[in-house]
């Protein structure tokens, strides 16, 4: 340990951040609250500067531009004295010389190496999907991609019910694209969001008229004589014509670099609550990392943008020398379907017949508004908000701040929603008037 | 940095900061046209909300959190924390109205914007030669803005 001090005062710390995403922002926010003068080399396979990923269904829908894409501003990487490597791809990584290397073949020494090379699509072995025709939606070349083409098709289907699926689904609608939905589960967004939530979000979906299939998938995928695309085969035996086909099952941890180099990965690469890999000096956070789940305690894959930053940021500060301990990811998701808007939050479909979580949910069809609690050991654990949002922060409170909460309370939580009057008064005061020393930031 | 700092103690509840707010974030400037007319034509909204609990209240905002869960929640990078004054921002311009923010903050400290898919949220009245306005107006010293 005092050797790395001593090197850290002598000449300056250099941090190699493999990918270029929100995991990589956050790592060099994290660095730089604690050390200023270390240099960091961001090496990103994709040409443009950290972007936000999730907005490029708004700009496959025309909402925005791509100048509205940048995560930063222009001048931040140099303020930030971060060198940016760009369309580069890392080959190797030597853990024990604390090198990589790179597709342009230039061998880069480090310090600290954070690897947040993020996910990539999941492809499901259907007969057909390779080939012509067939499109991801994760990066902003998938978006450009699908721009140009939707202006010379008439039909898409979009395998897969998700986040990705839908906001895809959604986006080809609005540039004039015909658009059927497949979703292997009962219901759509089945992750992040229950029955009654993934109704409300499908009828909004089919009054504009995208077509929702659920509980059946694409058996084969089906070609013409030049190997072009003609329609889709469905498990229950329809045939759907279509000229394109958008898979979007979901994403799998870009983890092989980190395998090659002998690091532990399990389904995403293991980390510990520094996030440091099973390699000294080598950490991974984002979508290609399984980390600590606040809730659980459990190390998981939760491939979600907020989770990609704190853990990006939590293994910059703790590369810097920082000890201070990634505090655990916790699921959530906000989105918005043709203005109806969505959030969920923690634990939201408790294993069936598991008697120690508690469920309290009121539907208003008419109003197109719902709302579910999870309570477990008279804490709340998970919430689904739809329609009506705006107490979705004070909810998330409880969870994260993990409150116990009293019979009155949890009662007050149902019955009148959150208030901050709730909460427990040390915590009100540390939060909102500290005193001078104990000012929680 | 100064942070705004409620003291539930001292609030009487009267809303005079919610006022304060609306008109110092207002085009016009003036308490009666903000309130009667860009309230309701532009969807003009106060930053600052003031809770009640039974007889105790206490008037909330953005924290200004050193590590701030908005910012990582934010997908467009509209939400960013300025590491010189030590606020966390907001460009209008680059929000998409997402609501992961919303979600995220576990302060309950930003708002859908009325009219438009943006939010609300405290600025600490960055271009108020001042300083916020809520707190200059508090009648009974229940805000007070300091480094603690």
């Amino acid at each position: 340990m005092s050797g790395t001090k001593r090197k850290a005062h002598e000449d300056a710390m250099t941090y190699v951040i493999i990918g270029n995403g929100v995991a990589s922002i956050g790592a060099i926010e994290g660095i730089r609250r604690h050390d200023q003068k270390g240099k960091i080399v961001v090496i990103g396979a994709e040409d443009a500067a950290a972007y936000g990923r999730p907005l490029i269904s708004y700009l496959l829908a025309g909402k925005i531009g791509v100048n509205q894409l940048a995560l930063r501003g222009d001048e931040y990487y140099a303020k930030n004295n971060v060198e940016l490597k760009l369309g580069t791809t890392v080959t190797g990584i030597d853990t024990a010389k604390k090198a990589v290397t790179t597709d342009k073949g230039d061998t880069i020494a480090f310090d600290r190496l954070l690897i947040a090379t993020g996910g990539i699509p999941f492809i499901p072995p259907i007969p057909g999907v390779q080939g012509e025709d067939i499109y991801s939606f994760t990066t902003l070349a998938h978006a450009q991609t699908l721009i140009e083409l939707s202006a010379k098709i008439k039909r898409a289907v979009v395998i897969g019910g998700g986040l990705i699926g839908l906001k895809a689904a959604e986006s080809l609608h609005d540039r004039g694209v015909a658009v059927t939905i497949l979703e292997l589960a009962p219901r759509i967004l089945s992750a992040g969001f229950d029955e009654k939530a993934g109704a409300l979000a499908a009828n909004r979906l089919k009054n504009v008229g995208i077509q929702v299939n659920c509980g059946v998938t694409a058996k084969e995928i089906q070609r013409d004589e030049k190997g072009r695309v003609k329609g889709v085969l469905l498990t229950d035996g329809r045939f759907l014509e279509t000229e394109v086909v958008v898979v979007a099952i979901g994403v799998v941890p870009h983890s092989a670099i980190a395998k090659d180099a002998g690091i532990k990965v399990e389904r995403g690469i293991m980390v510990d609550e520094k996030l440091m890999t099973s390699a000294k000096d080598v950490y991974a956070a984002g979508d290609v990392a399984q980390a600590m789940d606040q809730l659980s305690g459990e190390h998981r894959v939760v491939p979600i943008w907020p989770n990609a930053y704190n853990q990006g940021y939590a293994s910059g500060r703790n590369m810097a020398g920082a000890k201070e301990p990634y505090q655990g990811g916790l699921p959530m998701n906000s989105i918005s379907f043709y203005g109806l808007p969505t959030i969920s939050v923690g634990v939201v479909n408790p294993p069936e017949g598991d008697e120690t979580f508690e469920v309290v949910a009121i539907l208003d069809e008419a109003k197109e508004t719902y709302r579910k609690l999870v309570f477990r050991d008279e804490k709340l654990v998970g919430y689904v908000l739809v329609g009506d949002i705006d107490k979705a922060g004070m909810f998330t409170a409880f969870i994260k701040f993990e409150m116990a909460l009293g019979a009155d309370a949890k009662d007050k939580l149902i019955n009148a929603g959150p208030e901050v009057f709730l909460w427990p008064e040390k915590l009100f005061d540390e939060t909102w008037n500290p005193a001078p020393a104990k000012a929680a930031r | 940095m100064k942070r705004v700092y409620p003291d539930k103690d001292y609030c009487i509840g009267c809303h005079i900061c919610e006022l304060a707010c609306l008109t110092a974030h207002s085009k016009s400037k003036d308490l009666i046209l903000a309130y009667t007319v860009e309230r309701g034509s532009e969807g003009l909204s106060s930053c600052k909300r003031v809770h009640e609990g039974g007889p105790t209240c206490v008037a909330l905002s953005c924290r200004h959190c050193d590590e701030p869960a908005c910012v990582a929640a934010c997908i467009s990078g509209a939400l960013q924390k300025d590491s010189e004054t030590g606020r966390t921002t907001y460009d209008r311009e680059k929000c998409v109205g997402c609501w992961s923010c919303l979600m995220a903050c576990p302060f309950g400290a930003i708002a859908r914007h009325p009219l438009e898919n943006k939010i609300v949220k405290c600025d600490l009245c960055a271009d108020r030669p001042g300083g916020p306005a809520c707190v200059a107006a508090c009648p009974n010293q229940a805000l007070k803005q300091e480094e603690r």
